[in-house]
């Protein structure tokens, strides 16, 4: 039982009475309590303007909480560097630097040998199935080849936690139903854990062990949902009766979010 | 391979540079048609094949000057490009020195050259002055420029930089240079044509003070003895020169940027 094994792992990072008031006054997120537990694919959702893309920078460190902490399993833990990988909405490659010297940045900014960072860079191009892409240029790749590439930058340290801010939005549905596999494979034979932002309910049900329903004005946690569907998960469960009344579930509980968070 | 819109992508092309060497060759048959029917004497108007015969007779010398003008061209070119990334990628890591100086910058731009340059001749060596010249008027388009690009960088790529604990030096290497590149490139394009024309008027201005041997010199010398066709061949290698520099540049550019960069894609469609 997926759930179990769920239970019994650790928290990896914690989120505790997390605020943040921007300058101008917004308030994006107040007393956000958020626990990611080792192993899992957690998903947030919620409507735009809910937060849930804030919280996902906070828990990477790229913006400071205005309240509250944020507490990684060991104080040691968030110095590491390789802790973290990073993907955002767009693919954020460096046009003047080909696949392989993209992948290879994270790396090349930790000062890794050379030798081995090679490796690495070519395993994390046939995780995600670029590896005869390497001397190509962002620009010759089609947008879902891109996000491949932005993935495989953020596997390329294996981190232990793997942050993906609505990474497919703006894919189309065929590439992006396709990425949804990958990254569930990825994240099995990795065994890393997942933080996904997204609005997709469709997305977040296919792909989590654990939904955070979220509200907006002011940014906070509205339910959390366990989706215990067994992984791996294949198209025949996109299709199956489980999957629907998953989703309904959710779109409820999104529609009571959007009620609660209030229509601007 | 022959689609209509290919030929008349290819008709394009060839009138492009079809068209002006007839409008050139029009141009230069009317003007030696009137200097002869109207027999205007060279010292007034010198006809085409008189220039092109000064330029041939006097190649030795004038070729000599050319050098002259295109060494301090490329001088302060080069002063200008290591000057103005230099100050550039220093005001965008001290706040402090940029605040302070760039006003400054701003001033030494906007003060016509033409006014700065019978003042430097007095103060420095007139090979230096010239040289001076040739820096002012091209360094600000190189900085102004620069410091655009190190400004533009993508903000998800610098998170990203910095989540992985990036250095400074590894943030300018590696993201803000690059990022750059292509603004830089365009400021050079435009420093080119400006280092030879302050490399001109610096020498224009040290002319009248009977020192010099440059190509402007020459044109200036020429005014006073009233030998207009060398006038007019000095000034036609001056254009030359100014076209092969922008050509040159738009070259580099080109290799430079053509794996990604927008401006120097082929169009595909």
């Amino acid at each position: 039982m997926p759930l179990a094994t769920e239970s019994r792992s650790h928290p990896l990072v914690a989120l505790r009475g997390v605020g943040k008031t921007f300058a101008n006054g917004t308030v994006a997120l107040a007393g956000l309590d958020l626990t990611v537990r080792e192993g899992e694919f957690l998903s947030l959702l919620g409507p735009s303007g809910c937060g849930k893309s804030t919280a996902l920078r906070i828990i990477a460190g790229l913006t400071e909480p205005s309240a509250g902490s944020v507490d990684w399993r060991s104080s040691a833990a968030k110095e590491d560097e390789g802790l973290l990988g990073f993907v955002f909405q767009e693919p954020t490659l460096m046009p003047w630097a080909n696949v392989f010297n993209n992948v290879l940045l994270p790396l090349k900014l930790k000062r890794a040998p050379a030798a081995a960072a090679a490796e690495r860079v070519n395993a994390a191009l046939e995780r995600v199935g670029l590896q005869k892409f390497a001397t190509a240029y962002p620009r010759e790749l089609s947008g879902g080849m891109r996000m491949r590439v932005s993935i495989a930058r953020a596997l390329v340290t294996e981190p232990a936690l793997l942050l993906m801010d609505e990474p497919f939005a703006a894919l189309d549905e065929i590439t992006r139903f396709k990425l949804n596999n990958d990254l569930l494979e990825v994240w099995q034979a990795l065994r890393t854990t997942v933080v996904f932002v997204t609005h997709s309910v469709f997305e977040s049900v296919y792909l989590s062990s654990r939904i955070v329903v979220m509200a907006a004005r002011p940014g906070r946690v509205f339910t959390k949902l366990a989706i215990g569907a067994p992984y791996p998960r294949d198209q025949k469960f996109r299709t199956s009766a489980d999957y629907a009344a998953l989703t309904r579930r959710t779109s409820d509980a999104l529609a009571q979010a959007m009620a609660a968070g209030g229509e601007p | 391979m022959t689609t209509p819109a290919a030929a008349r992508e290819r008709r394009d092309q060839t009138m492009r540079i079809v068209l002006p060497i007839i409008v050139f060759a029009l141009i230069l048959g009317a003007w030696e048609l009137v200097v002869r029917w109207f027999n205007i004497p060279p010292y007034v108007l010198p006809a085409p094949g008189r220039i092109a015969e000064t330029l041939v007779a006097d190649w030795s010398l004038l070729w000599q000057s050319l050098l002259v003008t295109l060494i301090t061209t490329f001088e302060g070119f080069l002063l200008a490009a290591i000057g103005g990334v230099g100050l550039a990628v220093v005001f965008n890591q001290v706040r402090v020195i940029e605040y302070s100086f760039y006003p400054y910058a701003v001033i030494l731009q906007v003060t016509p050259i033409v006014a700065i340059a019978p003042l430097l001749l007095i103060y420095l060596p007139q090979q230096v002055a010239v040289l001076v010249c040739a820096w002012i008027v091209a360094f600000f388009p190189v900085l102004a420029n620069t410091t655009l690009g190190l400004n533009s960088v993508d903000r998800n790529l610098a998170d990203l930089f910095s989540l992985y604990g990036a250095t400074r030096g590894q943030v300018l290497w590696n993201l803000k240079l690059p990022s750059a590149l292509p603004y830089m490139l365009g400021g050079l394009r435009i420093a080119g044509g400006l280092s030879l024309i302050g490399a001109v008027v610096a020498e224009i201005a040290a002319g009248s003070a009977g020192a010099g041997s440059g190509l402007a010199y020459r044109i200036a010398e020429s005014g006073y003895r009233l030998n207009i066709p060398r006038m007019f061949a000095a000034l036609l290698l001056l254009s030359v020169a100014g076209v092969a520099i922008f050509y040159l540049l738009a070259l580099v550019n080109h290799l430079a940027l053509r794996r990604w960069h927008e401006s120097a894609l082929q169009d595909e469609r």
